[in-house]
């Protein structure tokens, strides 16, 4: 195996753990910085792919990655939680070494699920397809678990990080104008959330989302 | 060309003037001539399309055919009507809520900038984009369905906008798994997302990867049409958001979304050649309308109560493209919008005069005989009673249904049952009996009610053959 698939390797299996670590962290701060983390080596592997397969074209998606996932995002966040003052997400809804569990199995089923795929794929990157696949669902899973309104937001973006590496590593990213349209709509959300946010703060006086939990199931 | 432009670019720049202005004396009448004007443009395409066939335009980045171009007709005429609706009714809310200029700003650009995601998403000739118009889409309404800032209604949108992100990234999944597959058979690069490309390579895309790509697919937009067990943030939405609002996302969204599935499933199928999609659609529409029919029972909130309506139609749609009953499902399409469109602002002129959407509390609404009978006679077209469209395009789905899956005909005349028990006896009781409500500061807009049944009762005596020849041309268009 050539050194450069191995360090793709090596940067997916780091992506499989941040997801991890993002399921069993509490602190929103921390959180974020995971999800800093992720953004990086996602940038990161995706340069790596860019020169070892000369798709000169990668090169931008990385640098898009880059600055909306490690310096635009980011930056809105912290400030978000500066301003809204929110500093632990005190609960999960199943406890974390149960949700752990449920991540196992989550990866097993994932990978059986890449198996056909990832025989067909013919970049140098088909491995991973499995992990990019664990990495959307693990991050669904911390969505239904958390309660408070930011981390299930953290969950959406790193689940848009997950969906990014499938993106990269079954078919060396998808076409330009796709992928500028998909971080718009990402960073349109964000702001949007953030006026949202803000609207359930006056409301609720609490971020947490069982206070919304009046909802009627009828 | 350039209508392709007009009908993208008018209701952009409307949302970009009216974000400035939308808080003016004058804002909702620019708001309805910016529709107009779309609306215009709209019906200068179909002609062009009528005349020369498909088109592929502007560096094969549009793509407009028989199947489309019905839909951008149809969005652009019930946008242009809702927004006849949205103007005394938005006065009303304006003196009645107290909304903010801040909030009238928002609500009338925004209106304008999910129009232009719904034009986008159906014109877009990208699999791609056609996502990101879809996620488009559900962003320009999120902050809509809480303008009023609530806690129902921030409650809603926090639903809607949580279930459809997630919803619509399955849906990205499934797009990154047909442009793998396609870029084997179509080289990397621009040309792989693009539908014209893939019909014209479907037969030789690999079935494995496109079968998983499907299940995504239909998850994931699947959600945006109301599909059950995905349903739940669309009764929500539609109760908290302002009518107008509720009326373009049952009326247009919901068919977008739809159009979406079918576009994928034409793919779909020309690479599996066998029932594997069809059978998905069967299944999840059946479920639908089912579900939806005993849920509407239970509701007791009259913009809930047709919300659940509209998921119980878009399930009949679904299942009526499942068996092949092409004809009928886009017949159907048309009517549901205008109709439920229709049912809407009768609804919203109810709640605002009767203060509540409370059905218990709402009564006697045929003191005022536009919204009494618009809400009478809607409620029937929608139930399938003849001789409105709705009955022509229900029978035809089930005549259909009788020959290819006979087993389903009880399952959907049970539901239709049911549905027609529930609906009928609240709507009756609203509309008849003593108590009167108030008078608003602004008269009803009785022209758009008027004019939706209209069409609807015309659909259903008699379809106008350049129509029908439309249709059944988009019919064969999906296969």
């Amino acid at each position: 195996m050539p050194l450069s698939s191995q360090f793709i390797n090596l940067l997916a299996s780091i992506l499989l753990l941040l997801a991890f670590a993002m399921l069993s962290q509490r602190r929103i701060r921390s959180l974020i910085r995971l999800f800093m983390v992720q953004g990086m080596t996602l940038a990161v592997s995706t340069v790596v792919i860019a020169s070892t397969t000369n798709q000169s074209h990668l090169y931008y998606s990385a640098l898009l990655t880059f600055s909306l996932k490690v310096v635009i995002l980011p930056w809105i966040l912290f400030r978000m939680i500066r301003q809204l003052n929110v500093e632990w997400d005190v609960e999960t809804l199943i406890n974390i070494p149960s949700t752990m569990l449920v991540g196992i199995a989550i990866v097993i089923v994932s990978f059986n699920l890449a198996l056909p795929i990832s025989h067909l794929a013919g970049t140098i990157t088909r491995s991973t397809i499995g992990i990019a696949m664990a990495c959307v669902l693990l991050s669904l899973l911390m969505m239904i678990t958390r309660s408070k309104a930011i981390s299930q937001v953290i969950g959406f973006l790193s689940m848009e990080n997950g969906l990014f590496f499938a993106a990269t590593s079954t078919t060396y990213g998808m076409p330009m104008v796709v992928e500028l349209g998909v971080a718009l709509d990402v960073l349109v959300g964000v702001l949007i959330l953030g006026v949202f946010f803000f609207q359930i703060r006056e409301k609720f006086e609490s971020l947490d989302l069982k206070h919304l939990e009046k909802a009627e199931e009828e | 060309m350039m209508e392709i432009l007009a009908v993208l670019g008018l209701p952009l720049a409307g949302g970009a003037l009216l974000a400035l202005w939308g808080h003016e004396k004058w804002a909702p009448e620019l708001n309805s001539m910016v529709s107009f004007c779309t609306f215009a443009a709209s019906i200068l395409l179909a002609w062009k399309v009528l005349v020369s066939g498909a088109m592929v335009v502007l560096n094969e980045q549009f793509f407009i055919d028989s199947f489309n171009v019905f839909l951008v007709v149809l969005t652009a005429f019930v946008a242009f009507t809702t927004t006849l609706f949205s103007r005394p009714y938005m006065r009303n809310e304006a003196i009645l809520s107290a909304l903010s200029n801040y909030q009238l700003r928002l609500y009338h650009s925004m209106y304008q900038v999910f129009c232009f995601t719904m034009l986008l998403a159906l014109t877009t000739n990208n699999l791609g984009i056609l996502w990101v118009a879809m996620e488009g889409a559900t962003l320009a309404t999120v902050l809509l369905v809480s303008l009023y800032r609530t806690r129902e209604s921030l409650e809603a949108a926090w639903k809607y906008f949580i279930l459809c992100g997630v919803g619509i990234a399955q849906a990205l999944f499934g797009t990154i798994l047909i442009y793998f597959a396609s870029e084997k058979v179509l080289g990397a690069g621009g040309t792989a997302l693009l539908w014209t490309h893939l019909d014209a390579a479907k037969g030789s895309l690999e079935p494995t990867v496109l079968s998983i790509a499907f299940v995504f697919l239909i998850v994931g937009y699947g959600t945006k049409v109301g599909l059950v067990p995905l349903h739940s943030w669309l009764p929500d939405a539609h109760a908290e958001g302002p009518t107008p609002v509720s009326a373009v996302l049952s009326g247009l969204l919901l068919n977008v979304a739809l159009y979406a599935v079918v576009r994928c499933k034409i793919l779909v199928e020309g690479a599996l050649h066998n029932r594997f999609a069809d059978d998905l659609m069967i299944g999840f529409g059946l479920l639908t309308v089912l579900t939806a029919a005993f849920l509407l029972w239970r509701q007791k909130d009259i913009k809930r109560l047709f919300g659940y309506s509209s998921i119980e139609h878009m399930g009949l749609m679904t299942f009526a493209f499942g068996i092949g009953a092409n004809f009928a499902g886009l017949l159907h399409m048309t009517v549901h919008s205008l109709t439920k469109s229709a049912i809407f602002f009768s609804v919203g002129h109810a709640v605002q005069r009767s203060g509540t959407q409370t059905m218990e509390a709402i009564r006697g609404l045929i003191k005022f005989p536009a919204i009494g009978w618009g809400l009478m006679l809607g409620a029937l077209a929608i139930l399938g009673m003849p001789p409105f469209g709705v009955f022509t395009s229900e029978f035809l789905i089930l005549t259909h249904a009788m020959q290819s899956q006979p087993w389903s005909t009880p399952v959907l005349l049970i539901a239709l049952g049911v549905a027609f028990a529930s609906i009928f006896g609240k709507v009756q009781s609203m509309v008849w009996g003593e108590q009167a409500g108030k008078e608003l500061p602004h008269a009803q807009a009785s022209l758009p009610i008027l004019l939706h049944l209209a069409m609807v009762l015309l659909l259903g005596l008699y379809i106008p053959p350049y129509l029908a020849r439309w249709y059944s041309e988009a019919a064969r268009l999906i296969g």
